[in-house]
């Protein structure tokens, strides 16, 4: 075990009335120290709950039914309450699509950043404001000291989410996930924020998890990519490679659906139908109703993700 | 603005305000005695574009700057406070309810959400029909069902679903719906405002392949509105790029992403992640965009500009003709000053 985090055959069920369904279906990743990694898929692949299964935010329904995840060496999937607390927000630190999740509109920022500090560390109020002034330098936020005492209606919402980013770094994480952290933005400012992830990433070796559907931000900022359909990660591998030489069938669908992947004017790659709900699962691949190259196997086996070629791991049968 | 045949929508000088202030008490100030202050949004300012016959009009620009309004100024849902509106060479923006009748049917509106603009208690065939008839009083019941079946086969729906809620559909189908509400009257001019910023990739593009078939089959003319310039650049002949509420250029959409002449177009066009592209560098900006309540002197874009001179700051730029029909507005480009 050498990696930063390693995450082996993660499964997540939620149990509904008619029964349980299985939102994560056995996905397996590993994470290096500075290492940036995009999660990425259609709505309802399963990005979140993999994001949140990391760090135990599985409410119920929902439970992690199977699999492991090691953490700085140690398992930490089945820890209670109080132990997850000495990693989420401090070790690990999550950053959500929807800023008002982690701010709360009736206290100042300065508030916020310095309670949120002294919850997880024994420090004083003005060691605390220090911390939280030099954060906010740290992410680039224009007149730092005049923040601390805004209220978050007063930002804009990339200042915003500065501020979500400089929350997060609080506690000096190993790993931020974030969860489409730009998905609310304007481009010019999506631009800023992920030059602003990526250098941090760099200069303070943090490991990045980023969620995003959008394959554009992802292959600027990340250095591998798993891509995810119906709770599986079925391409895994090098985001160079993967972008430029997919290998699933569903990768290379959702590559040439994205305009500018080709001639203006000319039709887009199509992929016929929808990914499926998640009590409707075709058996064998679950792609095979919207796949081309779908044969007899597909409908009765499961393919696993293997090795393919140039370190691209696949789960098809075909390829 | 000329150009050298009647284009099919002309939008010229447009202003669009809204009054925000509120009641009476809201609008009272107390600076060295009391005042009265109205609060104003600067929503759209000065804008003129034309669309010409066949051709798909994008209009983008980041949120808040004026699109979706723009977008109902054109359809007659609200009314400029000064300017003109022609269509196909007949002024619409002084119509009345009754006149604007015909243009109803000849001018068609698909929305963002289309969830939010399909109404959940009416079936698909209530939502297809009712305008139909309406619009059609002579028409039977039998050729009303027809041409339903034949525009739902056109958007990919099954007609077997006609007597479907829309909850009963996924987020692609029911733009899809939305579509062919869109086209059941047969219009000349579609107005398409962010129509698959909702959708996932692979849905959105089942859409917009579908859009451009059916602007062939159809011989529509698209007004489209987005802030996904990939998706712009690929569906678009001309782009309009409006920054809060003023039009920075409006040029062929091979110009416009090969050469941006508007410092804003070219900070706006840097920006765009492509996939399989290593991050190229993007163009900072200065500060943060003003309010459309507070509107900058001069130039709107001058206090991020980094091309800003004096002049900028004082006088707002007209729009200019360059030669290859591209139009734009910005002193620096008129004068030649140095931009790299
Ligand atoms: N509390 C819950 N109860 C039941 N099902 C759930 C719950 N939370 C998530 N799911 C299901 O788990 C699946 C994966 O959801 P998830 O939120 O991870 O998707 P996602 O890939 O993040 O999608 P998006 O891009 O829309 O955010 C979905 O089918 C979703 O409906
Ligand atoms: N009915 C309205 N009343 C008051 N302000 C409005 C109204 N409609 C739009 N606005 C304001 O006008 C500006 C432009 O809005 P809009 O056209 O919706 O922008 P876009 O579609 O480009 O995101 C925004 O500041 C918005 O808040
Ligand atoms: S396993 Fe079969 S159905 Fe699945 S992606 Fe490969 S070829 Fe297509
Ligand atoms: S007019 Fe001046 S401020 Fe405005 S875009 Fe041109 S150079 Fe920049
Ligand atoms: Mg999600
Ligand atoms: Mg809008």
């Amino acid at each position: 075990m050498s990696s930063l985090l390693e995450v082996r055959d993660l499964e997540v069920k939620f149990g509904l009335r008619s029964g349980d369904i299985t939102a994560i279906d056995g996905v397996s990743f590993e994470l290096d120290p500075g290492e940036r990694m995009g999660l990425v898929g259609e709505s309802g692949a399963g990005k979140s709950v993999t994001g949140f299964a990391i760090i135990n935010l599985i409410s119920k329904p929902g439970y992690i039914s199977r699999g492991s995840i090691h953490f700085e060496g140690k398992e930490i999937s089945a820890y209670p309450p109080d132990k997850m607390r000495t990693i989420r927000g401090n070790r690990i630190s999550m950053i959500f699509q929807d800023p008002m999740m982690t701010l709360n509109p009736v206290y100042t920022i300065g508030f916020q950043m310095i309670e949120t500090l002294k919850a997880h560390r024994d420090i004083s109020k003005s060691q605390a404001r220090a911390i939280a002034l030099e954060k906010l330098k740290l992410v680039q936020m224009p007149s730092p000291e005049k923040r601390l005492a805004q209220y978050p209606h007063e930002l804009s919402g990339g200042m915003r989410q500065r501020i979500i980013i400089a929350i997060s770094l609080l506690a000096d994480p190993a790993i931020i996930i974030a969860d489409e952290p730009t998905t609310a933005l304007d481009v010019t400012i999506q631009a800023e924020i992920m030059d602003l992830l990526q250098e941090l990433c760099e200069n303070e070796k943090m490991g990045l998890m980023l969620i995003t559907h959008d394959l554009g931000v992802v292959s600027q900022v990340t250095e591998k990519i798993a891509v995810m359909y119906a709770g599986k990660i079925i391409e895994y591998g090098p985001t160079e490679t993967v972008v430029h030489h997919p290998v699933h069938p569903y990768t290379i669908g959702l590559i040439g659906s994205i305009p500018g992947s080709i001639e203006p004017g000319k039709d887009l790659r199509q992929i016929p139908g929808m990914m499926p709900t998640l009590t409707n699962i075709p058996p064998g691949c679950a792609f095979n109703p919207r796949c081309e190259l779908a044969a007899d196997i597909c409908t009765r086996q499961t393919p696993v993700l293997e090795e393919k070629q140039n370190g691209i791991m696949a789960a098809c049968h075909m390829k | 603005m000329t150009t050298n045949h009647t284009p099919l929508l002309r939008v010229q000088d447009v202003v669009k305000h809204f009054d925000i202030s509120g009641g009476f008490l809201d609008q009272l100030r107390f600076k060295g005695g009391i005042h009265l202050e109205k609060t104003t949004v600067k929503a759209v300012n000065n804008v003129s574009l034309f669309v010409n016959k066949g051709e798909t009009l994008s209009v983008v620009g980041e949120s808040g700057c004026g699109k979706s309004t723009l977008a109902r100024l054109i359809l007659g849902l609200y009314r400029p406070n000064s300017g003109k509106i022609f269509y196909d060479g007949q002024r619409i923006d002084t119509l009345t309810h009754e006149q604007w009748l015909p243009y109803r049917r000849k001018m068609q509106m698909i929305f963002q959400d289309p969830y939010a603009s399909l109404n959940p208690r009416k079936t698909v065939r209530q939502t297809l029909e009712e305008p139909l008839r309406f619009h059609n009083p002579k028409m039977t019941a039998q050729e009303a069902r027809d041409k339903v079946d034949f525009v739902m086969e056109q958007v990919g729906v099954d007609p077997a679903w006609i007597a479907r809620h829309p909850h009963e559909f996924s987020g692609g189908q029911r733009q899809r719906i939305s579509i062919a509400r869109g086209l059941i009257l047969d219009p000349d001019f579609i107005v398409a405002d962010e129509p698959v910023s909702a959708l996932d990739v692979s849905i959105q593009a089942q859409i917009l392949n579908l859009l451009m078939d059916l602007r062939e089959k159809h011989d529509l003319t698209y007004l489209f509105i987005t802030h996904d310039l990939s998706v712009v650049h690929h569906i678009s002949s001309r782009v309009a790029v409006l920054y809060l509420g003023t039009l920075c250029e409006l040029a062929s959409a091979n110009d416009l992403f090969n050469e941006p002449r508007h410092p804003y177009t070219r900070a706006l066009l840097s920006a765009i992640p492509k996939v399989g592209e290593k991050k190229a560098k993007h163009i900072k900006l200065k500060g943060e965009v003003p309010t459309p309540v507070k509107l900058p002197s001069g130039c709107v874009f001058h206090n991020r500009c980094v091309y800003a001179r004096e002049r900028c700051k004082k006088e707002f730029p007209r729009l200019i003709e360059l030669s290859n029909s591209t139009f734009v507005s910005c002193h620096g480009v008129e004068e030649g000053w140095p931009m790299d």
